[in-house]
């Protein structure tokens, strides 16, 4: 700590950072454009200047950019002084003669930087009375709208996009007040998170294109905290809605795991939610003896005593849960038809990948880090999975950490790490030890020391063969060839010379072999005294979650059915037919008397079911996830849906009060549901405290989730009644549906967004951290449910696989994910609808040979009796004798599973 | 298309460095020098060659004045503007060459001779009001003396 004095007063504050930063902490109003918390500083606006004093009888003093000056040990400036309050309104309205003031028809007007500087800065007379610069704008393609001539020059967006994502398609162009920033021609941009343009630019240049659509004030949005469903790191965020519609996501700041960004899957691919398909109603299916369907939309009451009925006491009913689905929905279900007849929802092998992670994580000495902790790292390893589409922030971070181990250069000579331009000069474009070993190329590659292409059980054996140059008592593989062998050194070696070595797995190779060699890696790593970090991408929102609850597998749910020892079968937010063959589940259909579903969106599963539940869809319920890194976190309802819709596990208690169960006043708020999960699931114990329960106040108030600003809350609902309805009612969180209550310091799990008196945009953040790029004041939300085991490490994973052989006539299938269409419910929302790629047949050049085809040719793949035709993309990075193709379009249904399928030439006819 | 020849030049400058990227300028005034200016598909060409992305390369082309990104006459005047040429006369030999042609700095003449374009200090002075012609530099300047000047440059 050192004391600093402004204006003459003196303040502690922690030491390396710099004065803009220490200002900011200490709840100092100062403005500024260039500086962002994630990118650091370049001194370039001039607009945070205060005075510096040498001592208490300097009284001239100079001006210095805050943000480029270290707040060293008894530094004297002012922020008030008038010289430099004159400099910065003098800058912004320099900034200011070619904005064109245009904020009543832009997007950021209300939550815009600029507003709130130029505020600040008491530049309120605009003098210039010349033409203004404009400018041509771009389609940048279906996320980003551009607006160029708003623009101030503080070049945060081509630091964000380039330096810190690395977008190579973005940049700035011409020198002087024409400076452009944009694409060297119109286009998508093809960056996975340029969303974030949208909170870095201080302005309105670069607006979310999707909530123009339906456009709202940021002050008229009703928010609550919320999580990402899209993947499974949970990435914090912020929906808004209004009259009944999501309007967009943003960021919302989790010191732990997203931190200031967020994905452009993550971001905008919400619109599943407003929908027309969506299911809003109770649907009953009649099926007369003739085999004529009939589907009638049903009154709930009238349905609930029918299925009550079928649940009765001699039929068995057993339920499918889902990864998708919350915590609750998973536990309610298993609790309405027992643990016995529970069934995870995800197939055996899934179950059995998952559950091996989190064995790994809890028996081994590793502990898995949190995402925010994967940037810190300084020599990594990626075993089998495409971080980039897979777990999207992920890839994100690690461009972050290989600026780590190069960073030392700019250490040694004493730069500090805000001090951006210095540092990156410093750099270079040097880059810690990144290796990266996947079954095809992926995009980060291009920031990769080396990479290795190959089939998933010669990824495991390259992971064997890294543990073995670590430790020679870990077992290898046979036959391990020399460049593997090399390989294995060459990455072994920067792992053990690095202080935080990482190394990511998951599920993507559907390969349990990959995971135990990761496993064997980092503990090999621990036993040489090594704090070595291990990182698996979980493949949907809460699979940690569904794994930590248990339950059998969908394999085994398709079989008792088949057995006859299912009457009804309930299923909770699954569908079925993108997890298993076709053949398997239509048989479930046929074999079952009865099927529930419950679900937000159609899917083939609910075009089968008897009964479709209308469910509440991830802002307009309550629930809990746990990410990859066994993080619970809270998702808070934003608004009340229409009609019937209800969170699953609450139709699920209506069925449980229905049939007798449960009395009334069980499970009647979240929390005491959560109550029973702990109670009953010691391995999900903590899941309660993952936010404040529904009876927290603070100051005896409720948290608002409307802005003190909400406008039309009289007025909006006047065309149906004009009466103003009742404030709806909310026993699941602390928060309410108003514009009244508690606004101030609160637990962050709670803070619906972040704003301050004078800071209306996303910059507000600074007035709730502990300090810059830090904690959440109070801790940021989540609690981690797995940590590793004190004591000794347990035994390595036995042998590793043999080589991969190539088949003759078959081929193994290997899932290529697409941040854009792999994920089941982004996949709906029609702004990424461009972005989805064709089902296609990826080959190696010499399986292309073999099967005498070349890109475009139409091929045929066949498994297990059913087709699919696709045309072809030769891949010289895919492994001979596989077959690449897309993960989880909705065109590809389960063919991504591993199975190896025989793939034929269709003739041109 | 970049002919062989301005594919040779730019990769014996990107041999001189230990980024291949460090050339884009050199390879910019390549181009320059065989077609006059730097075109789109240029600057796609030259991003190829040197494992860059056209918004890399573009992004310095953009920056420098004395790249041009649109086409130029066949002779380009650069214009001293800078404060010695400012107090000697610029404004004057400026209007001469505006009122001359009926344009504006930074178009072309009709007959695309000439290309007008201001340069912020041409290192001379002690000479001033000056101005360039492609590579010569004329100083001590008058309106009169200029049009005598321009005769040589068809």
């Amino acid at each position: 700590m050192a004391t600093i004095y402004i204006d003459d007063k003196p303040y502690e504050v922690k030491d390396g950072q710099n004065l803009l930063q220490a200002c900011l902490s200490l709840g100092l109003n100062l403005s500024y454009f260039c500086w962002h918390p994630a990118l650091g500083s370049v001194g370039a606006c001039r607009q945070c200047a205060v005075k510096q004093f040498k001592d208490e009888n300097d009284k001239q003093g100079r001006l210095v950019m805050s943000c480029m000056t270290p707040a060293s040990a008894n530094i004297r400036i002012s922020i008030g002084d008038a010289e430099a309050k004159e400099f910065r309104q003098d800058v912004i309205e320099h900034l200011m003669t070619n904005h064109p003031h245009d904020c009543p028809v832009c997007d950021e007007g209300g939550e815009c930087h600029l507003q709130d500087m130029t505020v600040m800065s008491g530049h309120h007379d605009r003098e210039y009375r010349f033409k203004k610069r404009t400018h041509i704008n771009q389609d940048l393609g279906p996320f980003i709208n551009h607006e160029m001539n708003r623009c101030i020059q503080c070049y945060r967006c081509v630091r964000y996009y380039r330096d810190y994502a690395g977008g190579r398609d973005f940049n700035v162009f011409a020198s002087h007040d024409n400076v452009y920033f944009g694409r060297h021609e119109p286009g998508t941009l093809e960056s996975e998170f340029s969303g974030n343009l949208v909170e870095v630019c201080p302005t309105g240049v670069f607006t979310d294109k999707t909530q123009k659509k339906h456009y709202t004030r940021r002050w008229d949005l009703q928010v609550a905290p919320s999580i990402c469903v899209h993947c499974g790191l949970g990435c914090n965020t912020t929906p808004g809605e209004r009259y009944g519609q999501l309007r967009r996501i943003r960021n919302r700041y989790n010191g732990e795991v997203n931190g200031y960004f967020l994905c452009d899957r993550g971001r905008y691919g919400y619109e599943f939610v407003n929908s027309a398909q969506r299911v809003k109603q109770v649907v009953y299916r009649r099926r007369d003896d003739a085999g004529v369907e009939t589907v009638e939309k049903a009154v709930k009451g009238d349905v609930l005593r029918y299925l009550a009925r079928l649940l009765a006491d001699g039929a068995t009913a057993i339920g499918i849960g889902s990864p998708r689905a919350s915590v609750e929905t998973n536990f309610a279900l298993r609790a309405l038809v027992g643990p016995e007849n529970y069934f995870t929802g995800m197939t055996a092998l899934e179950t059995r990948l998952v559950s091996s992670m989190i064995e790994i994580l809890k028996t081994g000495p590793a502990r898995t880090p949190s995402l925010d902790e994967i940037g810190d790292a300084d020599a990594v390893l990626v075993l089998g999975e495409d971080v980039t589409n897979v777990a999207p922030m992920m890839a994100l971070r690690l461009r972050q950490s290989v600026r780590n181990e190069p960073m030392a250069v700019a250490h040694k000579i004493g730069i500090p790490d805000w001090n951006d331009a210095a540092v990156r000069g410093a750099v270079q474009t040097k880059k810690g030890p990144l290796f990266i070993a996947t079954p095809a190329a992926t995009k980060l590659d291009e920031i990769a020391t080396s990479t290795y292409n190959a089939a998933p059980d010669n990824l495991a054996r390259l992971g064997y063969a890294v543990a073995n140059a670590i430790d020679p008592e870990a077992p290898t593989g046979d036959r391990v060839s020399a460049e593997v062998r090399q390989l294995a050194e060459t990455i072994a070696t920067a792992l053990k010379g690095a202080k935080k070595p990482l190394v990511i797995a998951g599920a993507s190779c559907a390969n349990e072999c990959i995971i135990q060699a990761a496993a064997n890696i980092v503990w090999a790593l621990c036993k040489t005294e090594h704090a070595a970090a291990l990182s698996f991408t979980a493949p949907e929102c809460n699979s940690v979650g569904a794994a930590l609850l248990g339950g059998r597998s969908l394999d085994e749910a398709i079989q008792t059915v088949r057995d006859g020892r299912a009457d009804v079968v309930i299923i909770a937010e699954n569908d079925l037919y993108r997890r298993a063959k076709r053949a398997d589940v239509d048989a479930l259909f046929e074999h079952a008397k009865h099927v529930v579903v419950i679900d937000h969106s159609p899917t083939a599963t609910t075009a089968k079911a008897e009964v479709t539940l209308p469910a509440a869809a991830f802002p307009e319920g309550d629930g809990t996830f746990v990410n990859n890194e066994g993080r619970a976190q809270r998702f808070i309802q934003v608004y009340v849906p229409e009609g019937d819709v209800q969170e699953s596990w609450r139709w699920l208690r209506a069925l449980r009060v229905a049939t007798g169960k449960a009395d009334v006043a069980e499970w009647a708020t979240l929390d005491l549901a959560l109550a029973s999960v702990e109670e009953a699931v010691p391995a999900l114990s903590g899941v309660r405290n993952c936010a404040p329960p529904p009876a927290f106040r603070a100051l005896g108030q409720k948290v608002p989730r409307q802005a003190h600003r909400y406008s039309g809350r009289t007025a909006m609902r006047a065309n149906i009644n004009v009466s103003e309805p009742k404030i709806q009612e909310d026993p699941d969180s602390p928060l309410t549906f108003s514009m009244e209550g508690y606004r101030g310091e609160l637990p962050a799990s709670l803070l619906p967004s972040f704003w301050a008196p004078g800071w209306n945009s996303a910059q507000a953040l600074t007035r709730f951290q502990e300090e810059i790029g830090g904690p959440l004041r109070g801790g940021d939300p989540g609690v981690r449910l797995i940590e590793p085991a004190a004591g000794s490490a347990p035994a390595y994973f036995g042998d590793a696989p043999k080589v991969f052989a190539v088949r003759k006539n078959d081929r193994l299938a290997v899932s290529l994910y697409h941040i854009f269409g792999s994920e089941e419910l982004s996949a709906l929302s029609p702004p990424l609808a461009e972005r989805i790629p064709a089902l296609y047949a990826a080959l190696s050049p010499s399986d292309a040979e073999a099967l005498e085809v070349a890109n475009g040719d139409t091929v045929e793949l066949r498994l297990n009796g059913a087709a699919w035709r696709a045309p072809v993309s030769v891949r010289p990075d895919l492994p001979r004798g596989t077959v690449g193709v897309p993960a989880g379009l909705a065109a590809a249904e389960f063919l991504s599973a591993p199975a190896w399928i025989s793939v034929e030439k269709v003739s041109a006819t | 298309m970049l002919t062989d020849e301005m594919k040779h030049e730019i990769e014996a400058e990107a041999g001189l460095y230990e980024q291949r990227q460090a050339a884009a300028i050199e390879a910019l005034k390549i181009v320059q020098r065989h077609r006059g200016w730097v075109d789109d598909a240029s600057v796609g060409d030259i991003a190829a060659v040197l494992n860059m992305t056209p918004d890399e390369v573009d992004s310095v082309a953009t920056f420098y004045n004395l790249i041009y990104r649109r086409p130029v006459g066949r002779h380009v005047i650069r214009v001293c503007s800078s404060v010695s040429c400012y107090v000697m006369g610029y404004a004057s030999l400026r209007e001469h060459l505006r009122a001359r042609w009926g344009i504006a700095l930074g178009e072309t003449t009709k007959d695309g001779r000439f290309t007008l374009i201001p340069n912020q200090c041409l290192g001379a002075c002690d000479h001033a009001p000056t101005l360039m012609i492609d590579d010569d530099l004329h100083h001590d300047l008058t309106p009169e003396s200029i049009d005598a000047i321009l005769e040589k440059y068809e």
